[in-house]
């Protein structure tokens, strides 16, 4: 369980983000939605250690931290692969860094990674350069690294803003499966509803700043979702016409 | 034939010959110019006169240039010992920056061409003044480029391994060295390029060998087209190493970093 309490963060006397709660249960899928610039990135830095919190408590599995540095896996919407390794050195990062793989005991990092490069669509591409490979495949390969963390607990910043429509049908299916084959849980920021509706167990649905979790919602439709459904229509049309309420908020 | 047509069958790129086309034209005119107006060959030999020269005193031109060369070396060799670390050193630590920035463009400041008779009197008339020489000049380039590639890395890679609970020597071994390869070369080309300056200055105070040496004995002699050809070979080893470096980059930078 991921809880966050009473969390706040300002800079230059505005407010980001005060008294926010947050519980993400073990195996669970949630996802932040929120117009651009709501302070949902300042939250994950937060959570990340990048900044420090002002105010509020993280904790994680029961024990209280600074921040999750060494217990949650991260990918964001730039691949960040190094040029300078291959797809495969790339992937093995977290477990040359001493993090990841060690904790896996069984087997190899080698192996583990050689299996998730088959089981994500990358086998023959393992010695590849990053540079010699589309966008979607560096990101497969991102999402290979993220796994290799080893970590229960993964947080996902707009992992797939950055790719065309069709490349990230693709990869809407692999997140799920992060969670239906890994077991991991997720915590996801994104500002495509339409996304959120198709990954989310639950969804909160986040105000301009100062920001705050304003309606959550948990579609019962199992995954994979089909989008047609009229329940997540409804919810999308819902959200629509609340943010658009909003004048604070441009984009969505 | 048309003219682009025959352009078009030459071997090489009109953008390849301007320079060798250049080069040529001035040699050309300093050529034609010396041999019309007959100057004596003491004043200002023609390029033929020092290619000759360069050419048929070989056997006596090398031992120096050797010496010369040896001094470069090392002075390259003392320079990157001390930059890398130093460098690593300050960027690991943002405090010892700043408390050693004000130093670091004071050396340059001081003019080190000045200090060359003193290097000579406290180290001799040996290479080790002429090593030190070099080593000056080059160490505060290399020393500048390193670090500021080094803290050219993108903050989000930073966030990327502090997750991954990297070191900090995991994090400079894989990550920020190899990103702060281009910049080093390139501070390390001008480090070279200017390394037989400070070789030379320091044998023109005071040597018994080397090309610096041979240029000041030469010019007493009114062996002008000795000094040129002695030019000539230094500017050909400064070529060289320029060349080197630009190999051993090429070598080991196979990548493009997207900023």
């Amino acid at each position: 369980m991921l809880k966050l309490n009473g969390a706040e963060k300002s800079f230059n006397h505005q407010t980001i983000f005060s008294a926010f709660d947050l519980a993400v249960a073990p195996g669970r899928f949630t996802v932040l939605v929120g117009p651009s610039g709501c302070g949902k990135s300042t939250l994950f830095d937060g959570l990340t250690g990048v900044t420090n919190l002002d105010r509020g408590t993280i904790s994680w599995q029961g024990r209280q931290m600074d921040s999750l540095r060494g217990h949650a896996a991260y990918m964001q919407q730039k691949d960040l692969l190094l040029p300078w390794f291959t797809l495969m050195e790339n992937s093995l990062l977290p477990a040359r860094t001493g993090s990841g793989a060690g904790k896996s005991g069984t087997s190899r990092p080698e192996e583990a990674a050689a299996r998730l490069f088959a089981r994500l669509g990358l086998s023959g591409y393992e010695n590849h350069y990053p540079g010699q490979v589309s966008g979607g495949m560096r990101q497969r390969c991102a999402l290979v690294r993220t796994l290799m963390f080893n970590r229960d607990l993964i947080l996902l910043d707009e992992p797939l803003s950055a790719l065309d429509a069709i490349t990230r049908r693709g990869l809407q299916a692999l997140l799920l499966m992060l969670q239906s084959e890994f077991g991991k849980t997720i915590l996801m920021i994104t500002h495509d509803i339409e996304e959120a509706l198709l990954l989310g167990d639950e969804i909160c649905l986040l105000s301009p700043m100062p920001m705050t979790v304003v309606e959550r919602f948990a579609p019962e439709q199992p995954k994979p979702r089909d989008f047609n459904h009229p329940e997540l229509i409804a919810v999308k049309r819902h959200v629509l016409d609340r943010l658009q309420g909003d004048a604070a908020c441009e984009t969505i | 034939m048309s003219w682009t047509g025959f352009r078009e069958m030459l071997p090489v790129k009109r953008s390849d010959i301007i320079a060798p086309a250049i080069a040529l034209g001035i040699l050309g005119i300093w050529e034609a110019g010396v041999r019309l107006a007959d100057t004596p060959v003491f004043i200002l030999p023609q390029p033929s006169v020092i290619v000759a020269t360069a050419v048929t005193e070989a056997i006596l031109i090398w031992p120096h240039a050797l010496t010369t060369l040896a001094e470069i070396l090392l002075g390259i060799g003392l320079a990157l010992a001390t930059a890398i670390p130093l460098a690593i050193l300050m960027f690991a630590n943002p405090g010892l920056e700043k408390g050693l920035a004000p130093f670091l463009v004071a050396s340059q400041a001081v003019p080190v061409f000045a200090l060359a008779p003193l290097l000579v009197v406290w180290l001799g008339y040996g290479m080790a003044s002429k090593v030190f020489m070099a080593w000056i000049i080059i160490f505060f380039p290399v020393t500048i480029s390193l670090l500021s590639g080094l803290k050219s890395c993108d903050p989000e890679f930073r966030v990327l391994f502090r997750l991954m609970g990297a070191s900090f020597f995991q994090r400079l071994r894989l990550l920020y060295w190899p990103w702060a390869l281009p910049q080093f070369f390139s501070g390390l080309r001008v480090g070279v390029s200017v390394a037989t300056i400070g070789a030379v200055i320091g044998e023109w105070v005071g040597a018994q060998q080397g090309l610096g040496y041979l240029m000041i004995q030469s010019n007493a002699r009114l062996r002008t087209d000795m000094v040129f050809a002695a030019i000539l070979w230094l500017t050909l080893m400064g070529l060289a190493l320029w060349i080197l470096v630009g190999v051993i980059e090429k070598r080991t930078i196979t990548w493009k970093i997207d900023r």
